[in-house]
């Protein structure tokens, strides 16, 4: 038993090791201020830090901003920065929630039909709802609430059609219920071809200037979201070996795969509901910390957090200045970024995705 | 240990095991033979809660439909036939997760589930191994890295689904010679369903035969491994050898009538 208490040191799983927490985490700060720093209207760094002191109450801290720089940087910049982070977090941590739960590496958060959902509700928001209700508050709920149905049809047609392999029986219904969704949007897009335009580039996606309203939305679900999945980070691992497997070792499988997916859904919808369909970060972001750190689930999850929101926030700069004061949609951002660095990881690695 | 009585598992309205009644006493080493489709499997999935089942399936006297599914995994663990080994898990992290059943769904493994999973990587001699991924194993490895995470479960009772199915003829016998010393040591009891017929009556205490989803007999290998019953249930004409007080199973040649 001794040898045993000796070599128990050895017998390990590959938490969150240090080094690859203060890169994650390094590179996320960076971001940050990248991203607060970043702008047509030039703060310095200096004046961002003093007027955070001076708003942290630091003693004899004062802004050197003005009035409107003031408002720049707490009502727009700030804002717009935490929001891209959360939704980046979210979509990278459904991401790799998914292909753990679904054991499918393609896997990605629209994937039980929260796009088409989401999709339908907003271009119903933008469609029929007179001029003044649209936009800033009902847009996000219209599409929160679509991704939602969606999601929820997705499961009771999956379960309808109960059988032994039901990971994959989620995924087909989830791809029938996108299909319909999809249909339906597309039918009420060509009844309004007026609303075309505005529907279409909230599909493309984008971080909104909205201030913390959005912020205040979707932070309790994506706060939820992130502590449901991460306290479950390691059943992530075991349902890694499948169903049936998982179950002799005794987790309740269908009850996991349910919280899981709930909790990433809904975190997802949340997030889709402020920022449109911005693609590729929850394939992208896991993939590459997995090909880079070659780590399991337990220490994916969390390490998919970070990198996500530093990865969007990243994202969201170059949308906003590489063309200013025009913007660029988010979703063409990461696809034109995101996928030649993710052919460079796959290139340099050889380890597998799955 | 394990009773079974009128077990029957039905899968697309086909009976595939019917009316199954057996028992296993603590310490045996149960072997689970019978021609392809017999329905060893299936009812190696009943026992391990994977499948419904109507009938009864006792473990220490307590029907498994009781238990919870982390109750049944701390009396059952299960080495299945093709086990999944993702390339990128290390040695150590697989052997942790035979450690489940012992943990909250919220809990990480403790210091006592790191020393259960220590003993068990130094009893399949797998000592050096545990940083190691899964994905560079061989075939060898991989099956005593499964073996170890069962032991790490620290059930009383293994159910193994064709254990030596992929192993050439000496990593069967090590795999097997393994299990027997490990029954003696830890006291397990063993359901193994087994193909290899004189590998199985080496080891196995008892022999029960399926087919058809019936059982055709059950007894010690030399009652069970007769020519008739083998020629009655695999359509297989052999001769039975003694060899060294057990038996072997040759085939003959060129007489196959079915």
């Amino acid at each position: 038993m001794t040898v045993a208490a000796e070599r128990a040191a050895d017998v390990r799983a590959r938490g969150l090791t240090p080094i690859w927490a203060c890169s994650a985490v390094g590179f996320l700060l960076v971001s940050l201020a990248v991203g607060v720093l970043a702008g047509p209207v030039d703060l310095g760094v200096g004046g961002v830090l003093e007027s955070a002191a001076a708003r942290l109450h630091v003693p004899g801290a004062s802004t050197p901003l003005s009035p409107t720089e003031e408002a720049i940087l707490w009502e727009i910049r700030v804002p717009r920065v935490v929001l891209a982070a959360l939704v980046g977090a979210m979509l990278a941590l459904a991401g790799a929630t998914y292909q753990g739960v679904f054991r499918n590496p393609l896997a990605d958060p629209y994937l039980l039909g929260v796009a088409a959902g989401a999709g339908l509700g907003a271009t119903i928001a933008i469609a029929y709802l007179p001029e003044g209700l649209r936009g800033q508050r009902a847009l996000p709920v219209a599409a929160f609430v679509g991704g939602a149905v969606a999601v929820m049809l997705t499961y009771a047609v999956g379960r309808s059609a109960r059988r032994e392999r039901d990971a994959a029986t989620l995924v087909l219904a989830g791809v029938t219920v996108a299909a319909f969704f999809t249909a339906w949007q597309t039918f009420v897009q060509q009844q309004n071809a007026e609303t075309l335009q505005q529907v279409y580039s909230w599909i493309l996606g984008n971080i909104p200037n909205t201030g913390w309203s959005d912020v205040v939305l979707i932070l309790p679900y994506v706060a939820v979201a992130t502590v449901v999945i991460l306290a479950l980070r390691r059943v992530v691992d075991v349902l890694s070996l499948g169903d049936d497997e998982a179950s002799t070792l005794g987790v309740d499988v269908r009850r996991v795969r349910l919280a899981l997916v709930v909790a990433a859904t809904l975190g997802t919808a949340a997030a889709v509901a402020v920022s449109g369909l911005i693609g590729f970060v929850g394939i992208i972001v896991p993939h590459a910390v997995r090909l880079l750190s070659g780590v399991g689930y337990r220490a994916l999850l969390p390490l998919s957090v970070i990198i996500g929101a530093g990865f969007l926030v990243l994202a969201d700069v170059i949308a906003r200045t590489a063309l200013s004061p025009a913007e660029i949609p988010l979703g063409v951002v990461t696809a034109f970024f995101g996928a030649p660095f993710f052919a460079l990881v796959l290139r340099t690695t050889r380890g597998g995705v799955s | 240990m394990i009773e079974l009585r009128g077990v029957t598992v039905a899968l697309g309205g086909r009976p595939v095991v019917d009316g199954v009644d057996a028992a296993v006493a603590e310490r045996e080493w149960l072997a689970l033979i019978g021609p392809n489709g017999a329905g060893k499997t299936t009812l190696l999935r009943a026992v391990a809660g994977l499948v419904p089942f109507t009938g009864s399936i006792e473990i220490g006297g307590r029907p498994i439909e009781e238990l919870r599914r982390s109750e049944l995994s701390r009396l059952v663990a299960v080495v299945p036939q093709e086990p999944s080994t993702p390339p990128w898990m290390t040695v150590a992290e697989y052997v942790l997760l035979g450690r489940t059943p012992h943990l909250g769904p919220l809990a990480k493994e403790g210091r006592r589930d790191r020393e259960a999973a220590a003993r068990a990587i130094a009893r399949l001699d797998l000592v050096g191994y545990e940083e190691r991924r899964l994905g560079t194993l061989s075939g060898g490895e991989k099956q005593r890295v499964v073996v170890a995470r069962a032991l790490a479960q620290e059930a009383q009772i293994i159910l193994l689904d064709e254990p030596t199915a992929a192993l050439d003829i000496g990593h069967q016998q090590q795999a097997l010679e393994l299990l027997d010393l490990l029954r003696g040591e830890s006291g397990l009891t063993l359901v193994a369903a087994m193909h290899d017929l004189t590998l199985a009556a080496q080891y196995a205490d008892r022999m029960v035969l399926l087919d058809t989803g019936k059982v055709a007999a059950d007894g010690v290998p030399r009652d069970v491994l007769t020519e008739t019953l083998i020629a009655g249930h695999y359509g297989a004409s052999i001769d039975v050898v003694p060899v060294g007080g057990r038996i072997a199973i040759v085939p003959r040649r060129g007489t196959r009538d079915t």
